[in-house]
């Protein structure tokens, strides 16, 4: 069971207060009608999955019902920080070549929205 | 490879069962194969005999990180159904289900194969309209299902707890009689031993690092053993799809997740078929050993740990209980948890991908299992034709650029 730290309530809550909502700092187009069906896809469907640290959102259901962003790694469980929807994680994962295909595709897709 | 008989058994007894032939080769890696598989697991295995079988491709390599099927195949519960909603997975998993009616034969290897039958529980109106409609899908698609209320559900399992008064009442269940259970790790060897039998390489402790590509196309792998060629790639990697994916620049729809399973300590026959439960999210039989073997949901957030939440455990026994009282007193010997490749429609993946060599068969999330020969096969089809097997064809990546997804989650048996 996790014990996770709520940058808003500036608590250390269980787990069971908590709902996991999926990968973070995914952005959603700006305006899905000019995009074509991949980049859709990609936005919608498609994930990083890592093994190791993960940048991933949480929602405190039965605290103060906000997201916030947590750094988490996927092997050892371990959270190594929380932080505040909009700001950014201080730790991040080492650039591998495959990592930097996925921040490409993902700028891609952006630049394809814009 | 010697056949396995009545007889051999009574010569080996001559002999102490001392000079059994080993079951498979351990084979240095060659230079290079036709195709590669990557992931001793039951899907893999069943790939590689497949191939070799049906198709006569022999020049095959099986690499595995561990030891064969060390994975998802020793930790799932053996349910073997395909009672699945929609025309494409039930054809899918009903093609399977016909494989593993004569599978023990085919491949010379007791997989233990028991038709004991699959309840589905229904706990509300919605569950029970839900259930009438899954129940005459499967109908129309030629698979075997009747809905059944309290007393018929009685019927077959006494035990359970019938009393209208409790948070989640049994009002009801699908039934399908040709479902059952199978021995996990029995399918595993006898697909390893039927594939290593037409010269297919196993080749444990083999971790692939890297897939090599040249121009758009694979030419082989890195491994922990060296560089090993091949023009054509399989990735059935489970859990560790996004990981396989990633060494290519690729990404998949698919999130890896701990799903947890226990056994209770061994008890007298008491429960002679399997009972699920979506709604409370439980499910349960017992294995010829005696131990109840039970599935729990899986955890809500990514993970590679294969070990999950205490709280899904306990959510998920607590539901045990108030279906079977009886149980509650029963000690738990083991837990464990495997990380299953959930995605988002619960349906697999069973697909080329934009790099030429390079297939996929994955995203079968919590319930592959059952799936294990049929997706064998039409995988293996796919590799050999490069061409998606028929029954294969729907559940191609490119399903979620179209749009055509197979939304299972309704027959899927745990929520994800």
């Amino acid at each position: 069971m996790h014990h996770i730290y709520c940058p808003y309530c500036e608590e250390i809550r269980e787990e069971e207060e908590y709902s996991y909502t999926g990968e973070a700092h995914i952005e959603r187009p700006k305006d899905p009608a000019s995009i074509s069906d991949d980049v859709w896809a990609n936005y919608i469907f498609f994930r990083t999955n890592p093994r190791g640290i993960h940048h991933e959102m949480w929602y405190h259901a039965a605290g103060c019902r906000r997201y916030f962003n947590a750094t988490r790694d996927t092997n050892s469980y371990k959270i190594h920080e929380t932080y505040k929807m909009g700001e950014l994680p201080t730790i991040t994962a080492p650039t591998k070549a495959a990592s930097t295909k996925a921040a490409k595709t993902i700028a891609a897709a952006k630049g394809d929205a814009s | 490879m010697k056949k396995y008989s009545g007889f051999s058994l009574f010569k080996h007894s001559l002999s102490h069962h001392e000079n059994w032939q080993a079951a498979w080769r351990s084979p240095q890696p060659k230079k290079e194969y036709d195709v590669i598989i990557v992931g001793g697991g039951g899907h893999g295995l069943a790939t590689a005999y497949y191939l070799a079988k049906v198709h006569g491709i022999t020049n095959v390599a099986v690499l595995e990180k561990g030891y064969l099927g060390g994975g998802n195949t020793a930790r799932n519960t053996t349910i073997v159904r395909s009672n699945y909603l929609w025309d494409e997975a039930s054809k899918l998993y009903d093609h399977s289900l016909d494989l593993w009616k004569d599978l023990s034969q085919d491949l010379n290897y007791n997989v233990m194969f028991s038709q004991r039958g699959v309840l589905n529980l229904g706990h509300t109106l919605q569950d029970m309209r839900d259930i009438e409609r899954r129940v005459n899908a499967n109908r129309l698609n030629g698979i075997d299902g009747v809905v059944l209320d309290t007393a018929g559900v009685k019927e077959i399992v006494p035990i359970i707890n019938d009393s209208q008064d409790i948070r989640y009442p049994v009002l009801g269940a699908s039934w399908q009689a040709t479902a059952g259970v199978a021995r996990h790790d029995a399918v595993a060897w006898g697909f390893a031993r039927g594939a290593d039998s037409f010269g297919v390489d196993l080749i444990q402790q083999c971790e692939v690092l890297d897939i090599v590509t040249e121009e758009g196309a694979v030419v082989g792998v890195k491994t922990t053993q060296g560089f090993i060629g091949a023009k054509k790639v399989a990735c059935v990697t489970a859990g560790n799809s996004g990981v396989m994916a990633a060494m290519v620049g690729l990404r998949l729809p698919i999130e890896s997740r701990p799903l947890q399973a226990l056994v209770s300590e061994p008890i007298k026959p008491i429960l002679d078929t399997v009972v699920m439960s979506n709604a409370v999210h439980a499910y349960v039989s017992q294995s010829d050993k005696g131990d109840l073997v039970i599935g729990a949901g899986a955890d809500s957030y990514n993970g590679y740990g294969q070990r999950g939440s205490f709280n899904v455990v306990e959510h998920t026994l607590s539901a045990i209980c108030e279906l079977f009282p009886m149980f509650s007193r029963v000690r738990m010997n083991r837990s464990w948890g495997g990380i299953v490749d959930t995605c988002p429609d619960a349906c697999p993946i069973i697909s080329k991908t934009s790099i030429k060599g390079l297939f996929f068969n994955c995203g079968w999330g919590t319930g592959g299992f059952k799936a294990t020969p049929g997706s064998g096969h039409v995988f293996a089809h796919t590799l050999a034709h490069d061409e998606a097997h028929p029954l294969a064809a729907p559940f191609s990546l490119d399903r979620f650029n179209t749009g055509h997804l197979i939304d299972e989650h309704g027959a899927a048996g745990v929520a994800h």
